[in-house]
């Protein structure tokens, strides 16, 4: 492996890293989109290099749908709904701001230690994606529990996902990423904007998922 | 693929997409309820050929071996049976309001598709696949949970949804590891995804990347069986839904799920160094089942109910299967198959009660084997056969996995009995006042169709008298496939 190759995949993959973290502290909507973006982006330039260095070609699709699909298309529609929905207000976090970085540290910890120690034999640059790679989803689903906002939670579901692209396509031939870095995207743009949000906005006048609790079947 | 002119593998999977760009076409409700009965039941027809017709050698796609025809057989039954009940359940919703056609012809081709996914998740060779094919399965239940667009059933389609995605997005990262765990073993490519060159090849696979990626893949697809930490959005599901997507949630889709664990459990089971699997399904077995044995008792919602009581059968079935051997695994399949007919049986005859009394308040129900012979004593009857009592089949399947911990982990079964011995006091509890006392309620007569109900509880009470041999060798032999 030649030392700048590998010096740049990690590079990237270690941005994104970063990039999540960015997630974590935005109390904005508007601004935890446009980190999302960001995070998008450098997702595709990651699949890009992978495609590049492993010689695998079909990686190019991947990285041209995380690029236009969830980078442009998605961020740009959520911003409309946002607008529409009026609630460009701030994120009603559920946890402060502080201990989620400390939780944040200590996922992304627990993730080096973890995948690091099971995988000696496995080629480097594998293992390092992989590694960043648990990273970005625990800190996707750390985003998915601290905000109560539905929008944020959908974004926070996204950035999981990312972490799910890069170790895929860090892991050397393996078949079906295409495939399901489609259905992600298809999964996404249906259920989530399509159905959910329109829905939620329909019934409840407000996408913040603690209106939600109130409906919670037992307190009849 | 096999030399006959009829392939049962493709017949199983074109006929429910067929059937879903079919319904998804045509207008009118009742042509399409028949139409969904008469596609479940040529898929039946299809995977009962499996038993005749010659296999197909397993390829880099799809797979059909003596564990997942139990299966196949199982989801196709209940999944027939569903789709005649879905059709006079379907046609008291509309009359009420409570749906319209279109959400109707909507809800048939998910229906079917919902059918696909799980046919295909069962009969896919490829983890890869058989990650896309649960995941299908599982939207488009979240879309049918969500379909009365209540603030209750919106609630469960979205806690649904968010639970699902998170265990769908640890099973995906799973199955990554999975396969890069066979890739120096393997080779790069589709073959390294192929779980039948996996499990030949598993005992030199590293063994700690092997035990990581089965703890995300227990974690991810446990989500889906409803296992105690990560079965949240389990009731609400059940509750908030069509009753006929409540019988196929707790009988069919929380199997898939389940087969997934096992399949990746035997692979587990061929790498020596890696962690033992056992260990780690008894205790979130128990945990399921003692939870929910506790939960069982505050319900006041009577489809919640029994969704609390097919997370503790869910609990006993893989504990069973932790446990493993043969006497074990023997009981957990036919408690699974016994626990997929009861439950859909009483989910026939509560969502029917539901109807004619216009409720599901556990308090509003009283007196339903005077007020509706009927039901009430379907009910009766299934709530006593999943309370496990003597003779029908859950006893015997429970008795099995009893003995067999008795056997072996004598400390085990103090928890194990303790959490059945809860259940059941929970259960007869609540049946008393909903079967019998002073009718309350609406008293209207009802158009139902007892059939379904009636023949599953009729094919749990001949289980639990007499097991045909040749049925028993079957499980006998699966159970020994699975270790």
């Amino acid at each position: 492996m030649n030392g700048l190759t590998f010096d740049i995949a990690h590079l990237l993959a270690g941005s994104l890293v970063l990039i999540s973290f960015m997630m974590l502290y935005q109390d904005r909507l508007f601004a935890l989109i446009n980190v999302f973006a960001l995070h998008a982006v450098v997702l595709a330039l990651s699949v890009a290099w992978q495609a590049y260095i492993q010689d695998a070609h079909h990686l190019y699709i991947t990285a041209a749908i995380a690029l236009v699909f969830k980078a442009i298309v998605i961020p740009v529609g959520l911003h409309r709904i946002i607008q529409r929905l009026g609630i460009h207000r701030d994120i009603e976090t559920a946890v402060g701001i502080g201990p989620t970085m400390l939780a944040g540290i200590g996922l992304v910890t627990l993730s080096m230690v973890l995948m690091l120690r099971v995988t000696p034999e496995a080629d480097p640059l594998a293992r390092e994606d992989l590694a960043f790679a648990l990273s970005i989803i625990l800190l996707g689903l750390l985003v998915m529990v601290t905000r109560r906002n539905a929008v944020s939670q959908v974004v926070g579901f996204m950035s999981l996902e990312n972490g799910l692209v890069l170790a895929a396509t860090g892991a050397k031939g393996m078949p079906l990423v295409v495939e399901i870095s489609v259905a992600f995207s298809i999964l996404i743009a249906f259920i989530v904007i399509g159905v959910f949000l329109f829905r939620i906005r329909e019934r409840f006048d407000s996408v913040d998922v603690g209106a939600l609790d109130d409906y919670r079947g037992e307190r009849r | 693929m096999s030399g006959f002119s009829f392939d049962a593998v493709a017949a199983i999977l074109f006929i429910p997409a067929a059937a879903a760009a079919i319904l998804a076409a045509l207008p009118n409700y009742k042509m399409t309820a028949m139409v969904n009965v008469i596609a479940s039941l040529l898929t039946l027809l299809a995977a009962l050929s499996l038993f005749v017709t010659e296999r197909p050698a397993p390829g880099q796609y799809l797979i059909v071996d003596d564990l997942n025809i139990v299966f196949i057989v199982l989801n196709t039954f209940v999944g027939f049976t569903t789709s005649v009940f879905s059709a006079s359940y379907i046609a008291h919703e509309l009359e009420t309001g409570r749906l319209t056609a279109p959400n109707l012809r909507f809800y048939h081709a998910m229906y079917q598709i919902m059918m696909f996914g799980m046919n295909l998740a069962f009969v896919s060779n490829n983890i890869g696949l058989m990650w896309v094919a649960v995941e299908l399965a599982t939207l488009t239940t979240v879309l049918m949970v969500g379909i009365y667009r209540t603030h209750e059933a919106l609630e469960a389609a979205w806690k649904y949804f968010i639970l699902g995605s998170v265990g769908i997005a640890l099973a995906l990262f799973g199955t990554i590891l999975v396969y890069m765990a066979a890739q120096p073993v393997v080779g790069e490519g589709t073959n390294a995804m192929v779980w039948s060159v996996l499990i030949e090849k598993a005992a030199h696979f590293d063994p700690a990347l092997l035990s990581v990626a089965f703890i995300f893949l227990l974690l991810g697809y446990g989500t889906k069986v409803g296992l105690a930490p990560l079965h949240a959005w389990l009731p609400d599901a059940h509750a908030e839904g069509p009753t006929p997507i409540s019988a196929v949630l707790s009988g069919l889709l929380l199997n898939v799920a389940l087969y997934a664990v096992l399949r990746f459990k035997l692979l587990l089971a061929a790498s020596p160094q890696a962690i033992g699997p056992g260990p780690l399904m008894v205790t979130m077995g128990l945990t399921s089942l003692i939870f929910a044995a506790f939960m069982l008792y505050r319900r006041r919602d009577i489809k919640r109910l029994f969704a609390y009581s097919s997370i503790e059968h869910m609990g006993i079935i893989v504990f069973a299967f932790g446990m493993g051997g043969p006497l074990a695994n023997f009981a957990g399949l036919l408690h699974m198959v016994m626990h997929s007919l009861t439950k859909s049986a009483i989910f026939f005859a509560v969502g029917h009660i539901a109807q004619v009394k216009g409720t599901q308040k556990i308090s509003e129900i009283r007196g339903l084997t005077e007020s509706h012979p009927g039901l009430g004593w379907a009910l009766v009857i299934g709530v006593v056969a999943i309370a496990g009592l003597p003779p029908l089949g859950i006893f015997m399947s429970e008795f099995l996995v009893v003995s067999s911990t008795f056997a072996r982990y004598p400390w085990l079964a103090i928890p194990l009995v303790f959490g059945l011995l809860i259940a059941f006091g929970a259960l007869l509890l609540r049946l008393t006042g909903l079967a019998f006392g002073d009718p309350r309620g609406g008293m209207a007569p009802v158009e139902a169709s007892y059939v379904p109900m009636y023949s599953h509880l009729a094919l749990v009470f001949a289980a639990g008298i007499y097991l045909p041999a040749p049925l028993v060798a079957w499980f006998q032999h699966v159970a020994g496939i699975l270790g």
